[in-house]
């Protein structure tokens, strides 16, 4: 792939653990911007996102419709709506159908930005109980991104990793403990 | 550092970008519905699911069907419109509307609202039920408008799964409902039917935020979850067109997650209440009373 220009993440059941452990271990420098879906029950995002950035070096906030995607910043999906990357590199919702019993989606997420990034967007799959995430990161791969899956025997849940590695295959598997150097040492210029 | 070889297709994206672009072209010049101002990357979702669920293999056979076969175009708008919403959705702005906006409303002799892309109606009904329970509804005309008219088909006939029931009644309640919202349906086998008397101040019409234009003068502009999926220009157009449609001191209720800080109509609203989205015509400056 070239130089890295952004990065997605998606997660499901144990999810936030294992962003919390990611984000701790990312350097505050890093100048792409991050995108999160994570599944979650809640009607809101704010307790994530504050539960998050007391864990991350750089400012977690909920994504916004029609706002860039900003450098350095971890931006997470509303609940209830799916986060797409416009073409123009700015964020857009939907409320359109559930994708995999999921809104957001992981895949809807992770086809938009493989759209919008190309060969420049990094997809990394953590924990999660279903197989929402496998065609996105496939989509990502075959646009010439890069795919990090978490090791299904180091995830809480393992089936989402798993459907990623039979459906997309994956560039990096790894335990949650090694993605974030693994990504500090592909994103730092 | 294990590095597992998956299965990797290739597709060429490029070649679906401009099958996609054919696709909304054709769709405007022979049946005149114009998506070209549509966010691109969620048009290109619903376009790739109808060929999915069309079997169509690729979106030119799509095209080529929207160009020679007759009654197609109606399956495509139903696709392309993907109407999906709740009663009450998002309960705390149904609240807000009855504690916030409908005693400004009350001081009106008549009531006129128009809840733009009203998709199956599941709002409309929502919100006839309120303003009849705040004792305005036989003072007030809502049009529930549409550019889909197979989805205001559904809208008037107000038959809905009953397998939603549940979370709407909840909804329901948390919106400050002062009965039982099973009070205003009839439910049989797995269907529930909204109370008909509920439609006899809607007029439901057919317009299309993209083309048409002011049609009536409004005290309340409901338009929720209808701009996310439009790019700027688009997002700029329709708001100009709410303004223009709404009374001095009017009200505009967005969806919870879009926002006017992006558009120029911007500095013609007040927020009422900004978490919820709902804003008044009128400046501070100059005074919405």
């Amino acid at each position: 792939m070239a130089a890295p220009v952004a990065i997605v993440i998606g997660c499901s059941a144990g999810g936030l653990t294992a962003l919390e452990i990611l984000f701790s271990g990312l350097l505050p420098i890093l100048p792409q911007p991050i995108a999160v879906c994570c599944h979650t029950g809640s009607a809101t995002v704010d307790l994530m996102c504050e539960l998050l950035a007391r864990h991350a070096s750089m400012p977690v906030v909920e994504a916004r419709e029609r706002a860039p995607l900003e450098a350095g910043v971890i931006h997470v999906a509303p609940s209830g709506y799916h986060l797409l990357v416009e073409p123009s590199r700015r964020f857009s919702l939907s409320v359109d159908e559930r994708v995999s019993y999921a809104r957001p989606s992981i895949d809807v997420l992770f086809e938009s930005a493989a759209e919008a990034y190309r060969d420049t967007l990094i997809g990394v799959l953590l924990t999660g109980a279903n197989s929402d995430g496998a065609e996105g990161l496939a989509r990502i791969r075959r646009n010439g991104g890069l795919a990090i899956v978490q090791d299904p025997a180091d995830a809480e849940s393992p089936a989402m990793p798993m459907a990623a590695l039979d459906i997309a295959g994956t560039d990096h598997c790894l335990p949650l403990a090694a993605i974030a150097p693994l990504l500090n040492r592909l994103c730092l210029p | 550092m294990n590095k597992p070889a998956g299965p990797v297709r290739t597709t060429d994206t490029a070649l679906e970008d401009i099958e996609v672009e054919l696709f909304v072209r054709a769709l405007k010049l022979r049946h005149g519905y114009d998506f070209s101002q549509y966010a691109p990357a969620s048009l290109k979702r619903r376009v790739l699911q109808l060929v999915q669920s069309q079997q169509s293999g690729t979106v030119s056979t799509l095209t080529t069907r929207l160009l020679h076969e007759p009654g197609f175009l109606p399956v495509v708008l139903e696709g392309l419109s993907v109407p999906v919403s709740e009663m009450f959705r998002d309960p705390d702005v149904f609240l807000a509307l009855r504690e916030q906006v409908f005693p400004v409303l009350a001081s009106y002799p008549q009531i006129n609202i128009w809840q733009a892309g009203c998709a199956h109606g599941q709002e409309v009904y929502s919100l006839a039920i309120l303003l009849e329970e705040a004792g305005l509804y036989e003072r007030t005309q809502i049009y529930a408008t549409d550019f889909n008219e197979s989805a205001l088909r559904h809208a008037q006939e107000g038959i809905y799964p009953a397998r939603e029931a549940q979370l709407w009644s909840r909804n329901y309640q948390a919106a400050g409902g002062r009965h039982s919202l099973a009070d205003y349906y009839s439910a049989r086998y797995e269907l529930i039917k909204l109370d008909q008397r509920l439609r006899r101040h809607v007029t439901f019409a057919n317009h299309n935020l993209v083309a048409d234009e002011v049609f009536c003068e409004a005290h309340l502009v409901l338009c929720r979850n209808v701009l996310i999926y439009f790019s700027d220009p688009l997002q700029d157009r329709t708001l100009a067109l709410f303004r223009d449609s709404l009374v001095r001191g009017g009200f505009l209720c967005l969806g919870t997650r879009e926002s006017l800080d992006f558009s120029p109509a911007a500095a013609d609203f007040t927020p009422v209440n900004a978490p919820l989205r709902i804003y008044r015509l009128g400046s501070r400056t100059t005074g919405v009373d």
